[in-house]
């Protein structure tokens, strides 16, 4: 009987970790080639983090480094080549897309609309996962919809056109939707890109304030690496392909380590807060 | 916020039933024959009572005969036609994309033309072969709609503008390839070449029109159980995948519905233009771009747009006639340009 007490065992493991790490990347590799008869055109080399409810892990590195091909392999759109992604102990990327879309929600940079469409209609696209094709909103849907929109502080775009709203109210718009999704996973590339600073730090407070309210454990793909080291509790560092440096920001932001994956001379200070910060020095 | 309704949406088909409705009326009063109200409503009254044999006089026979079966076809045929564009365009996210424009019709018509070289050599009873025409033009509308998918890919993405003219020149390569076959056509050649234009006038038998409207139902009915899907594919096939959107499934679904509409449309009135183009844009300035309402409210539009144009075909040039796809040409041609210039812009 030893096989089923260590299948017991194995149970008993999974579910002391679903109550702990949510989300749990192990040992995930991928390449890209044009021509599968060809040498890889990129490769990312075995990746393994794990984040917690509640918990915001930022994904920083140069262009070309891999962050987004990390995010996509979390989103479920591309197959790991080796290596397997865990949400809640379930393998995400054999999820049917509707199981996955109720647990995952993903804000990738700003949509282009093909016709008009208002704030309201946008954010209830978020709903489809939890419904059939052709069934029609429930109050409820409605309710989570409105919720959603509130929680980001754009109730009052509700009857705006998408395509009559700032930049810095799109991306609002577009993280409504993700929440209306209800998802445990929230995935967002690049959600600062082509915002005004005012504007970066409202979504990125408004981010902070749900990943604790809702419990939702936040995976964001940026450049920025002093908003990264404000509001990260992770870090995760990549370098061409690779994951260099995993951890709180303030163990990951070394001068000599930046400067060698970034490319340019910087200096770290750590303030007040114990966050670090970094200066680019140009010219010097 | 104001999420729709099935009580909305019966409304808006109401809305357009009664616009069909007189519609239909319009169409079986005017023609080469003028024919009253009144004689209308009276023959019309012993047809659905069953005494059809009643019916004596020369007026009665062009109403019943000839101008109602040629009614229900248009209704059919642009129903079908407008409910593929609009499952085009939102699949290829295109509001361009037309079963005409994109040379799907045309594909259709090479398919239907080449059932009827090969049906006299098949040994296959009469039932089956009346079916190989439609047939044959669904085969067509399927080959086309996929060479020209992949002749508007780049890079994996859909290039919008490769597409259509990938649809075009594809277009005029079948019709090239058309007007060769049709020489080794004896027969009724001049038929021909109005049908291909886009044409009305000849009624299929009876049992086709069971075989149409069968098509048509289950064709669209597969569409509209994938309305909310479509929705979602407007924004993008990985935006739509990450909503819950089972992208590869959709596709494929529609792409064979739209695909056999199309085919069951031209392979009984040829390739009419435009009406896939003009219906669905006129319905999202009325009723909104949400595919729960567009594709029934579409289907309505083309219906009432095709019977109106065929009957302006009978009586312009009355009595000769003109052929309907130069009707619904006239007017689509420049709503296509005006569309093409303001995307543009």
């Amino acid at each position: 009987m030893t096989g089923g007490s260590s299948h017991a065992r194995h149970l008993a493991e999974v579910g002391r970790l679903a109550n702990e790490i949510r989300l749990s990347v192990e040992q995930v590799s991928y390449a890209y080639s044009a021509n599968p008869a060809q040498a890889p055109l990129f490769t990312l080399e075995a990746t393994s983090f794990q984040a917690r409810p509640g918990e915001i892990v930022a994904i920083l590195g140069p262009n070309a480094s891999g962050k987004s091909t990390l995010l996509k392999l979390i989103a479920g759109a591309l197959h790991p080549l080796s290596g397997r992604i865990l949400l809640n102990g379930f393998v995400t990327h054999t999820l049917a897309p509707r199981i996955r879309a109720q647990r995952i929600a993903v804000v990738q940079q700003e949509s282009r609309l093909l016709f008009p469409a208002r704030a309201w209609e946008f954010v209830l696209q978020g709903r489809h996962a939890h419904g059939r094709s052709l069934r029609f909103e429930s109050e409820r849907d409605v309710m989570i919809a409105k919720n959603a929109l509130a929680q980001v502080g754009a109730a009052s775009l509700s009857d705006r056109w998408m395509d009559q709203i700032s930049g810095g109210e799109k991306q609002r718009v577009i993280l409504a939707r993700a929440l209306a999704q209800q998802p445990l996973l929230l995935l967002l590339d690049e959600p600062t890109l082509h915002l005004d600073i005012a504007a970066q730090v409202g979504l990125l407070d408004a981010l902070r304030r749900l990943a604790a309210q809702n419990r939702y454990t936040v995976v964001v793909v940026t450049h920025e690496l002093n908003l990264a080291a404000e509001y990260a509790d992770q870090v995760v560092l990549m370098h061409r392909g690779r994951c260099l440096r995993l951890g709180p920001p303030a163990s990951v932001y070394r001068r000599e380590l930046l400067e060698q994956v970034f490319q340019t001379p910087l200096s770290v200070e750590f303030g007040a807060s114990g966050r670090p910060r970094v200066t680019v020095l140009a010219g010097t | 916020m104001r999420p729709l309704t099935l009580h909305r949406l019966l409304l808006q088909c109401l809305l357009l039933l009664v616009i069909l409705f007189f519609v239909v009326v319009l169409a079986l009063k005017f023609g080469a024959v003028p024919v009253s109200l009144y004689a209308l409503g009276r023959d019309l009254l012993r047809v659905v009572f069953g005494q059809s044999s009643g019916i004596s006089s020369d007026y009665g026979l062009i109403i019943v005969n000839i101008r109602l079966p040629r009614i229900l076809l248009g209704i059919i045929v642009g129903a079908s036609l407008s409910v593929a564009g609009t499952s085009f365009q939102a699949l290829l996210r295109n509001p361009l994309a037309d079963p005409y424009v994109l040379g799907v019709s045309s594909g259709a018509a090479l398919g239907a033309i080449l059932a009827l070289i090969a049906e006299p050599h098949l040994t296959i009873s009469p039932v089956f072969a009346a079916l190989l025409t439609p047939l044959g033009a669904f085969l067509g509308a399927a080959a086309t709609i996929t060479a020209v998918y992949f002749l508007g890919r780049r890079q994996g993405q859909i290039d919008s503008s490769t597409l259509l003219l990938g649809g075009v020149i594809t277009a005029s390569f079948l019709s090239a390839i058309i007007m060769f076959l049709m020489n080794t056509l004896t027969g009724n050649l001049r038929g021909l070449a109005y049908w291909l234009m886009g044409d009305l006038s000849t009624s299929p038998q009876k049992s086709v029109y069971w075989f149409l409207g069968i098509g048509f139902l289950a064709a669209t009915g597969a569409i509209y159980t994938t309305a909310g899907d479509l929705n979602l594919l407007l924004a993008g096939e990985k935006e739509a995948m990450h909503l819950g959107v089972d992208v590869p499934r959709v596709r494929l679904v529609v792409y064979i519905a739209a695909s056999l509409l199309t085919g069951l449309a031209v392979s009984v009135s040829g390739a009419i233009g435009y009406v896939g183009l003009i219906v669905p844009h006129a319905m999202r300035l009325l009723f909104g771009s949400d595919h729960r309402t567009l594709l029934p409210t579409a289907a309505l539009g083309g219906a009432i747009a095709v019977v109106f144009a065929d009957t302006l075909a009978r009586t312009v040039v009355a009595p000769a006639e003109l052929a309907v796809g130069a009707v619904t040409a006239i007017a689509g041609a420049p709503l296509f340009i005006y569309l093409l210039r303001r995307r543009l812009a």
